[in-house]
């Protein structure tokens, strides 16, 4: 509800109308529910009492005619906001989007910068007023992408890429996470995102160039282990076809069916 | 020889499991115990166990339901605990490895083994009786599939003491249920239990559908059905054409686990969303299952505790069907994050916001029943009034979280989670409890306590809003589903206050317990001796309280809708009717051995001990056989006898 | 008068009463367990088609495996359909013949029917045994899952009905073809008869459209 992107705002936009429109019919629906509760009570003597059959074809028209009239309105507000705020759908005011793949791994996130050659795990750097396009997958289980105050959330399975197009507004720090449990590390698969300006952008890429391990397949293998709450790093090069490989399921993942990789089981699980 | 079933399946170093299991040991020894030692075991075995009476299965499915909430309650009280206490550096009493089994558990445990008794078990009681017949049409398919439900929940239970329960949440996605994920006992203690319970739940399907569209009272057209039979039917179609898809489903992730398939693995070629598809294809028709005969709970209480008929009988018949039908179209809005596109995305959702077009027009028929009516406020009355002004406010966040783009930024969030107890309590939860008051001086002779019944309405409705209003907040403010740690300390006084809210519900079914037990105590005060203690419209209220294993000597002519209400009018005085030889079904322990073989199947299909599993499954079929070959399967009374009986009562 | 059932015609129900759809009264045993048992099928139906759903989501992932064209033969395929064709004629004569109240046509017409279907399925078997030999099994592929599944689970159902059948003939035998025996194997021939449907399904959608 603190939107701070075009996705985010438009969406809570929605849900404010959409509770509003709703609201017409069900405050007085309440108000009503409990006049006629408390006024109809058998030891209300000031009370008209009908006789058996109170009915009549005027009220079962009104009956009908409000919520048919409201769900037509909410039609069109789902019509329309489904198309305009389509994840898939590239945002209106573009300059060149930035593009980001995602990985969601044992219990962390991945970011791949495919055009820029580095990544980073469980921190998203991404320029101020530039849009994202996020192509994302997961290398385990199903998982959602999801920065609540950038806007929509997008699943994340195994084997197929998603499409999710956010922008951030303004700078700041916007928390991340993921919205599908995925075992026993899902409340610690949490990640930050940095909005900052093009030019901190670009510094923190030359930063990350600099520094840190490169990911390749043995990087990848090691990363892909189950860990919990896994410290922000980054890397300072990328395999340029990692994301398609991860994708395909042609490379070393966590816990594949006769994969390389064996779990350790990390509690003590009865029955293993 | 015992599969995986080792020793170390018995968590002894894991003192929450371990106790609870003790602590329920000891009272199922105590009860088992009691039953022994006072000699009830042929008095139970003869009237109860093999009982094919669908009052007494009514009431057996009654009991298991609210046995079950016991533990589905625990489970819930835990969660919020943990989620109270489990903020920033504190990682709560909780390792996620419980937690993830106890959330599991707790939605499995309250929609398989909680709700679906409970509505089943109402339904079975009073369909007959307001339908004006004896039974149902298979009463010894009726008693098999209260006994393989029977078995589901002790599959389950037993999940907590011997291995572990599944840690997927009570939706088991696949590629996290698949062997990969979950290679442990887990997941197929799920499968089984449900597989085996939705076999029994199949047939109640099957045998309502019938009842209802092929015995009815003479001159019981279809619109002079009470309104609680159209829903029954409705929820019943629904069970017919939606159970199969979820065995289905299970099938398939269950050959996955089992044989290796590749229908939902991340690899070979598994579509992990074709589960997701079918499983709400399944799903979405399941709460539908649940709602629709609470609404027609809620048309017999209305009607009967305002004094008039129900408000346009005829929109009520048709906004069921509606629902019935619309059920089936919108089961995506489940998952609009999983990236259809907006074409489809927009379809479902305007279909889901449809749905809420017959269920507004039921709220408004119900509130045209109370204006100007004379309200009597005993206690299912008063969940009928809480459950209109809830219920609404759930459905007002059910048809904004169908508004996709809204859905995208709170799917899966505490948000999500708030709407469906709001639906499930303020819908299922409290017209079962309205159900179980109104029929309780039907079912057993005398009325239950109202005081105690009051006190637990309020304390239900107080704890509701306190439990779930704060979750609403928390999923706008970011909060997703599911976490055993809060990141966020902000967060905490609201996940107190919810807290508080599952304390005060807790005080509520403390309440229903003393109802219950004073309600025993005191029962002499409080005899039903006319059979009509709420001055009723339908006819399960013209026969004696409890009524006669036949339920009416002689089926009863029926002239309008309400029927009962219409003969009290018309005032005829009973003649000495013509009694003829009736014919009734006799019991039949083919449910209870059956259900018994089911157990020993399932335990060892989870344990892959495959030569118990093919004997469990041979000697349970055996007993089906050896139940079918039988054409003897009803005693006659004859008219003498039948007038004699009467003449008593 | 059962439970169920008004068998006599002068208990019927006068006009006056039942006016507007459904008025008589229950309905007699027959039509109920009839109508009961087709819901039944109705149900195993819908089950089906989640099968044949998932079948037509999967039946291009072949996960670099084989492929049906590779793999079906439709000669015997061809023969195993001819086979529960026919043996739904069978079933229907026998069926006939049980009303007529000729228990030794109905014997032997069954016996046919056993015959003709288990014929079905040792052509099933052999061609998933073959299959399983030739690395195909259910495990390769998604493909391969669910053509094992959608016609394995036919396969199943045809296993169960011919164990009904003989469990039926057991009956009649025993008890002599008094009402309750005669509803059951006409229950059973509705199953049979159904299951052919699902058979035109399969070898459609999976076979003739696979190959």
């Amino acid at each position: 509800m603190d939107p701070q992107g075009p996705i985010a705002s438009a969406e809570r936009l929605l849900l404010v109308n959409s509770t509003g429109i709703m609201l017409v019919v069900v405050i007085p629906v309440i108000i009503a529910t409990l006049a006629f509760a408390w006024w109809y009570r058998s030891s209300n003597s000031r009370a008209n009492r009908d006789s058996d059959e109170g009915y009549e074809q005027r009220i079962e028209f009104v009956v009908w005619s409000i919520p048919a009239l409201t769900v037509i309105l909410l039609g069109g507000v789902i019509w329309i906001g489904s198309h305009e705020l389509d994840p898939r759908a590239p945002l209106p005011k573009s300059s060149d989007p930035l593009r980001v793949d995602v990985v969601a791994l044992d219990w962390k996130w991945l970011f791949i910068y495919p055009d820029k050659g580095v990544a980073a795990v469980n921190q998203l750097v991404i320029p101020t007023g530039t849009p994202v396009a996020f192509r994302i997958t997961s290398a385990t289980v199903m998982n959602s992408f999801f920065v609540p105050q950038l806007g929509s959330q997008i699943y994340a399975m195994g084997g197929m890429t998603t499409h999710l197009n956010l922008l951030a507004d303004k700078p700041g720090e916007y928390p991340g996470l993921s919205a599908n449990f995925s075992g026993d590390g899902f409340s610690e698969m949490r990640f930050i995102v940095k909005s900052v300006s093009s030019d901190d952008f670009n510094a923190w890429l030359e930063q990350v160039r600099g520094a840190g391990s490169a990911l390749g397949e043995p990087g990848y293998a090691e990363l892909a282990k189950p860990s919990i709450a896994v410290p922000p790093t980054t890397y300072h090069s990328v395999d340029p076809k990692l994301f398609e490989r991860i994708v395909e399921q042609t490379v070393a993942g966590p816990r594949k069916m006769g994969g390389s990789s064996q779990p350790q089981p990390l509690t003590r699980r009865a029955g293993d | 020889m015992l599969g995986r079933l080792t020793w170390a399946a018995i968590p002894f170093n894991e003192a929450l499991p371990i106790l609870s299991g003790a602590v329920v040991g000891i009272v199922i020894l105590a009860v088992l115990g009691t039953v022994t030692v006072k000699g009830w075991w042929p008095y139970l075995w003869r009237e109860w166990l093999t009982s094919v009476d669908h009052k007494r299965i009514g009431i057996m499915y009654v009991v298991l339901g609210l046995v079950m909430l016991l533990r589905g309650f625990s489970d819930a009280i835990m969660m919020r605990t943990q989620q109270a206490i489990a903020i920033g550096p504190s990682q709560g009493y909780l390792p996620p490895d419980h937690f993830d089994q106890i959330f599991s558990a707790h939605g499995t445990i309250m929609i398989f083994f909680v709700a679906m008794p409970l509505v089943i078990g109402l339904m079975n009681f009073a369909v007959p009786l307001q339908l004006g017949v004896r039974d149902v049409a298979f009463p010894v398919l009726n008693s098999i599939s209260l006994w393989l439900a029977a078995t589901g929940a002790l599959l389950i239970n037993m999940s907590l003491v011997i291995g572990n329960f599944a840690r997927t949440g009570w939706w088991a996605y696949p590629p996290l249920s698949e062997l990969a994920f979950s290679p442990d006992v887990g997941v197929d203690y799920y499968l089984w239990s449900l597989q085996i319970s939705g076999v029994g739940t199949l047939l109640t399907g099957i045998n309502f559908v019938t009842t209802i569209l092929k015995l009815r009272a003479p001159g019981m057209t279809y619109f002079r059905m009470p309104v609680f039979c159209w829903t029954a039917l409705a929820s019943n179609l629904l069970i017919v054409a939606a159970f199969p898809v979820l065995t289905a489903a299970f099938v398939m992730l269950l050959l996955d686990r089992y044989l290796g398939m590749h229908f939902f693995t991340n690899d070979a070629g598994g579509n992990q969303m074709m589960y997701v598809n079918l499983f709400w294809a399944w799903g979405h028709p399941e709460v539908y299952i649940l709602i629709l005969p609470a609404f027609g709970i809620y048309s017999e209480v209305v009607a009967t505790f305002s004094g008039k008929a129900l408000f346009s009988y005829r929109s009520m018949v048709w906004a069921t069907l509606g629902i019935c039908i619309l059920s089936f179209m919108v089961w995506l809005h489940h998952f609009f994050t999983m990236g259809a596109g907006a074409d489809v995305n927009a379809f479902f959702g305007i279909m889901s916001s449809i749905i809420a077009v017959p269920t507004g027009v039921k709220i408004f028929n119900w509130l045209f029943t109370m204006f100007r009516g004379r309200i009597v406020y005993k206690t299912p009355m008063l969940f009928s009034v809480g459950f209109m002004v809830t219920f609404v406010i759930g459905g007002l966040t059910g048809v904004l979280l169908a508004v996709p783009p809204v859905d995208f930024v709170v799917h899966n969030s505490a948000f999500l989670v708030a709407h469906f107890h709001n639906v499930i309590i303020g819908g299922v939860v409290f017209g079962v409890l309205a159900g179980i008051n109104y029929w309780f001086p039907k079912a057993f002779g005398f009325t239950l306590d109202e005081r105690w019944g009051k006190a637990s309405f309020w304390c239900w409705l107080i704890g509701f809003y306190l439990a779930f209003m704060p979750l609403y907040q928390l999923g706008l403010m970011g909060m997703t589903r599911r976490l055993q740690h809060i990141p966020t300390p902000s967060w905490q006084p609201l996940l107190w206050v919810a807290e508080a809210g599952a304390i005060v519900i807790l005080c509520g079914i403390l309440c229903q317990v003393a109802q219950i037990y004073v309600s025993i105590r005191s029962r002499e005060r409080r005899l039903d001796l006319t059979g009509d203690p709420w001055n009723g419209r339908t006819l399960e209220w013209s026969t004696s309280s409890p009524p006669p294993a036949y339920n009416f000597a002689v089926l009863p002519r029926v002239e309008t809708v309400d029927a009962f209400w219409h003969m009290k009018r018309t005032g005829r005085p009973p003649a000495e009717p013509t009694y003829e030889s009736i014919e009734m079904p006799r019991n039949s322990p083919a449910g209870f051995v059956t259900a018994f073989f089911a157990v020993v199947m399932g335990f060892s299909l989870i344990w892959q001990i495959w030569w118990l599993a093919i004997l469990g499954f041979l000697a349970a079929i055996t007993v089906v056989l050896v139940a079918a070959w039988s054409t003897e399967r009803e005693h006659e009374i004859s008219a003498a006898e039948l007038a004699q009986l009467e003449r008593a009562r | 008068m059962t439970i169920a059932a008004i068998d006599s015609p002068q208990t019927a129900v006068p006009t006056e009463l039942a006016r507007g759809r459904g008025g008589g009264g229950p309905a007699p045993k027959r039509v109920v367990v009839a109508y009961g048992f087709w819901i039944f099928i109705l149900s195993d139906m819908v089950m089906f088609s989640a099968l044949f759903a998932a079948y037509a989501v999967l039946s291009g992932n072949t996960a670099g495996g084989p492929t049906g064209a590779e793999l079906f033969n439709l000669r015997s395929v061809f023969i195993e359909t001819m086979c529960l064709l026919l043996s739904s004629y069978t079933c229907g004569i026998a069926v006939l013949s049980a009303e007529r109240r000729d228990p030794t046509r109905l014997f032997i017409f069954a016996a046919l029917t056993f015959v003709l279907g288990a014929a079905f399925l040792f052509i099933e078997v052999t061609e998933f045994a073959g299959m399983v030999d030739k690395g195909a099994g259910p495990s390769r592929s998604a493909f391969l899952s669910s053509f094992f599944t959608l016609v394995g689970t036919h396969g199943v159902h045809v296993a169960s009905g011919l164990v009904a059948l003989v469990y039926l003939v057991a009956q009649v035998a025993a008890k002599g073809l008094q009402a309750a025996v005669l509803r059951r194997l006409l229950c059973w021939s509705l199953f049979w008869h159904a299951l052919d449907i699902v058979w035109v399904g399969v070898f459609t959608l999976v076979y003739l459209m696979g190959a």
